[in-house]
């Protein structure tokens, strides 16, 4: 069922291109240009109560070697993501994206950073199209002071709220509702932009999602719902675990659009679209056809619950990448050999990053007890062992040493010097700014400033 | 038809509220009375008129003028736009309230009581709590749930438990339990203000109990430090330790100790996360006898932690075991008297405080309270 529409498109790429000037006897430079092009996605889109939006993409030289260059790093990203945690130098769990890259970049294509996107645990590619560094995802993936959650979020919980990307979940369905909940707090400060709240086709039979899109459908948020269907939530089939599939049309009275997710120029009309629609009516779902190449995890190989030849079928007919690059070269905007010196740059960049990750160093100790709060109040966070704790507390009756550096090393000093005698207990932060609280006087003031 | 049962179950609990405690307190001068519903009230009012991004959620919160009614007036107030009465789906409102305060709102939940918060526990720790430490600081959540918690009269087993000890124990929750209607005020206020996520539990039989407020408490910009207790009652024979409905009880209880020459210090927890210890601590060393007192399931519960905070910090003080009233162990049963059974009663804390001085009534069996075996 997975491959019913795997339809080879390699013959339709001749059909696929109507450029509108007719001057490109010159070779282009690489970078491309801004001049029109037009070109018409693999398939129509097909739609659950609205009106389609035309198969016809605008698009240009400039967009297309983008959209190569960006899906390539993202390709060479995850692959290599997928080494290092062969090299046990990544941990827990990673979840790969690559096959899935058309629909973070074309998205990303369609909107601004001032749109917010939200999606689960398969968020590395997400993340770089929101704007994230290399560095960011390798020394967060390996848990260093350089990564974007500062070593201390993993995989699963990336961020970037500069650019108004909101993680990565690892609570399955639950991004759902708070993409809603994104959109409502746009509507509310009245910004003028939307959520896309992305979700696999596993999530897609969650119930809060239904209870969302009732709020959103009820209060006119403008929430897109991106089903990133791959057809596989973790070893289940979409046909074994959704009675129908047909996640566009789930929504009911929402209305639905179903997308080629192999075809960034695809996604990027379909999340237009969507943007469009969701501002003047509110929620909408996009069902993003799409496809992995990995297992759901590294812990999973992935052929057990499908065959290698749908794999490498897919892989044949439909790979984004392919793609692009068959665009690019049949509308001569770059040689074979300029896109593989993209591709051999492109690696370099991420071979670099990943040894750049590697020098960062792990979290100092310290911040196993920061940011648990936004606003501490002279809350105590005990580590495993609390007796050092009180150790730590005891020494802490000497004001000035509150204004030393905080690292680890002078806590423990500290705490090899005091006395181990019961006195009176005061409260203190093991923050890197740490703080002290008188225990018996009301400190109003501070508590609500 | 939820709606018909809840409103039903309202009816009755009104019915049931005990007279207001008559305890001489020394707040400042100034007499005014206020009910908790009123200093709730009051709260949201003046927060959302301070600031703009503050909003409220729930279910009947609008129109029906909060389930019980602490939501009065709002929506009157302030339009549709900022108080939203939600469909009956937790899951998928408190989702969508912790995904606003991600971008910088501030959402005010309202959970007609906490026992329906289980249907959207995951939005609470893992979507809210979690989230500034996972993302390193970068997305702050400033959200309050707020709610009656705890056993109401005659709801029943699925309408009564208190889930104070829950919440309290997820790092990245603020949990708050007011008493009187300085407490109301002054900390509803202080979790708005907040920019953490704060459960704040409420008493459904506490709604309607008037207590005296100062000109201070009356300000608007009235505000209760989190995370600090409050010595209620000074003394130096015994400490109880209690939050919410139980403070009153322990000041009754400490009224009827007097009689009997024991001079009990009744502490008002005010914040279970995070925990006043030192508070508690001090109060200990100065008492060295302890009972905590709590409306909740007794296994892992807020006495159960004061319990070892003192063991840990202040063994050498204690010059008897701490003891602990709870509830009983028992989901909680209708029949009005085995429903008395499962709660705390002044008596017990009496009892618990004579058994820390050692006195002789602490081996009587009082054939109202058997310990049952399960």
């Amino acid at each position: 069922m997975a491959l019913s529409h795997l339809a080879a498109s390699a013959s339709r790429s001749s059909s696929l291109l109507k450029p509108l000037s007719s001057a490109l006897s010159l070779r282009r430079s690489i970078s491309g240009d801004n001049s029109p092009l037009t070109v018409e996605t693999s398939v129509p889109f097909t739609s659950h109560q609205c009106e389609a939006p035309s198969r016809s993409v605008e698009t240009n030289p400039k967009e297309l070697l983008t959209f190569f260059r960006d899906m390539a790093l993202m390709r060479r990203m995850e692959i290599a993501a997928d080494s290092l945690y062969k090299a046990k130098l990544i941990r827990g769990f990673c979840h790969l994206y690559d096959g899935q890259e058309a629909v973070a970049v074309g998205m990303e294509a369609a909107i601004t950073k001032k749109d917010c996107i939200i999606t689960a645990y398969r968020d590395h590619c997400t993340f770089v199209s929101r704007g994230g560094t290399l560095l960011e995802v390798f020394a967060e993936l390996m848990g260093r002071q350089a990564g974007c959650s500062k070593g201390k979020g993993g995989s699963m919980h990336f961020y970037k709220k500069d650019s108004n990307f909101y993680g990565g979940h690892g609570i399955v369905g639950a991004q759902v509702p708070l993409g809603c909940g994104l959109a409502f707090a746009q509507k509310y400060s009245k910004d003028e932009t939307v959520t896309f709240a992305l979700y696999g086709d596993g999530a897609a039979n969650q119930g809060q999602l239904f209870e969302a899109l009732n709020i959103s459908a009820l209060w006119d948020l403008p929430a897109i719902l991106v089903c990133e269907n791959n057809h596989y939530g973790m070893g289940t089939a979409e046909w074994r675990a959704a009675k129908s599939p047909a996640y566009y049309k789930r929504g009911d009275y929402v209305p639905g659009l179903k997308v080629d997710g192999m075809d960034a120029l695809a996604v990027k009309q379909a999340c237009k679209f969507a943007k469009e629609h969701a501002l003047k009516n509110g929620p909408i779902i996009l069902e993003m056809d799409t496809y992995r190449y990995h297992g759901h995890s590294m812990s999973d190989p992935g052929s057990t619950y499908r065959t290698r030849d749908e794999i490498s079928g897919v892989r044949q007919e439909r790979d984004p990448i392919e793609r692009i690059r068959k665009l690019i070269l049949s509308h001569d905007l770059a040689t074979e050999k300029e896109l593989k010196d993209v591709e051999k740059e492109v690696r370099k960049e991420v071979d670099d990053a990943i040894a750049q990750a590697k020098e960062s160093p792990m979290p100092e100790p310290s911040e196993l007890f920061t940011n648990v709060y936004a606003k501490g109040l002279g809350v105590e966070s005990f580590g495993a062992d609390r007796k050092e704790v009180a150790f730590l507390r005891e020494a802490m009756h000497d004001y000035s040493f509150l204004q030393m550096e905080k690292s680890f090393y002078a806590l423990s000093f500290i705490a090899q010097r005091s006395h181990s005698s019961v006195g009176t207990a005061h409260p203190v932060l093991i923050y890197p700014g740490l703080y002290w609280e008188d225990s018996f006087s009301t400190k109003k003031e501070e508590a609500c400033a | 038809m939820l709606g018909i049962v809840r409103q039903k179950m309202l009816e009755q609990s009104l019915k049931k509220i005990p007279p207001a405690v008559s305890v001489l307190r020394s707040y400042s001068s100034a007499a005014k009375q206020m009910t908790i519903r009123d200093a709730l009230n009051s709260a949201l009012d003046e927060e959302m008129s301070a600031d703009s991004k503050v909003f409220l959620m729930g279910e009947e919160v609008g129109e029906y003028q909060g389930a019980y009614k602490i939501t009065k007036g709002l929506l009157d107030k302030y339009g549709p736009e900022r108080v939203l009465d939600t469909p009956i789906t937790e899951a998928g409102f408190t989702g969508v309230a912790v995904g606003a305060a991600y971008y910088g709102v501030k959402p005010v939940v309202e959970f007609m009581t906490f026992n329906f918060s289980m249907q959207a526990i995951d939005h609470i720790i893992n979507s809210a709590a979690k989230t500034n430490y996972m993302s390193s600081g970068q997305i702050s959540v400033p959200i309050v749930f707020r709610g009656p918690n705890g056993a109401a009269a005659g709801v029943g087993a699925q309408h009564s438990q208190c889930y104070a000890a829950w919440y309290a124990s997820c790092p990245g929750l603020k949990v708050l339990a007011p008493y009187s209607s300085e407490d109301a005020r002054g900390l509803l206020k202080a979790a708005i203000r907040d920019p953490d996520p704060v459960v704040f539990l409420e008493n459904e039989l506490l709604y309607g109990e008037s207590f005296p407020v100062s000109d201070e408490v009356l300000d608007s910009s009235f505000c209760l430090p989190i995370g600090k207790a409050k010595i209620e009652r000074k003394g130096k024979d015994v400490t109880i330790a209690a939050y919410s409905k139980m403070v009153g009880y322990a000041l009754k209880a400490a009224e009827t100790l007097e009689k009997d020459g024991i001079d009990a210090e009744v502490i008002n927890l005010r914040s279970i996360r995070p925990l006043d210890r030192s508070m508690i601590n001090a109060s200990v060393r100065k008492t060295n006898r302890l009972v905590t007192v709590e409306e909740a399931f007794p296994q892992h519960g807020v006495g159960a932690e004061i319990c070892a905070s003192i063991v840990e910090e202040s063994f050498a003080y204690l010059d008897a075991p701490v003891e602990r009233i709870a509830g009983a162990d028992v989901p909680m049963p209708y029949a009005a008297n085995l429903e008395r059974m499962a709660v705390p009663q002044v008596e017990d804390i009496v009892r618990a405080a004579k058994r820390t001085c050692y006195r002789s009534e602490s081996r009587e069996i009082d054939s109202q309270h058997c310990g049952g075996r399960s």
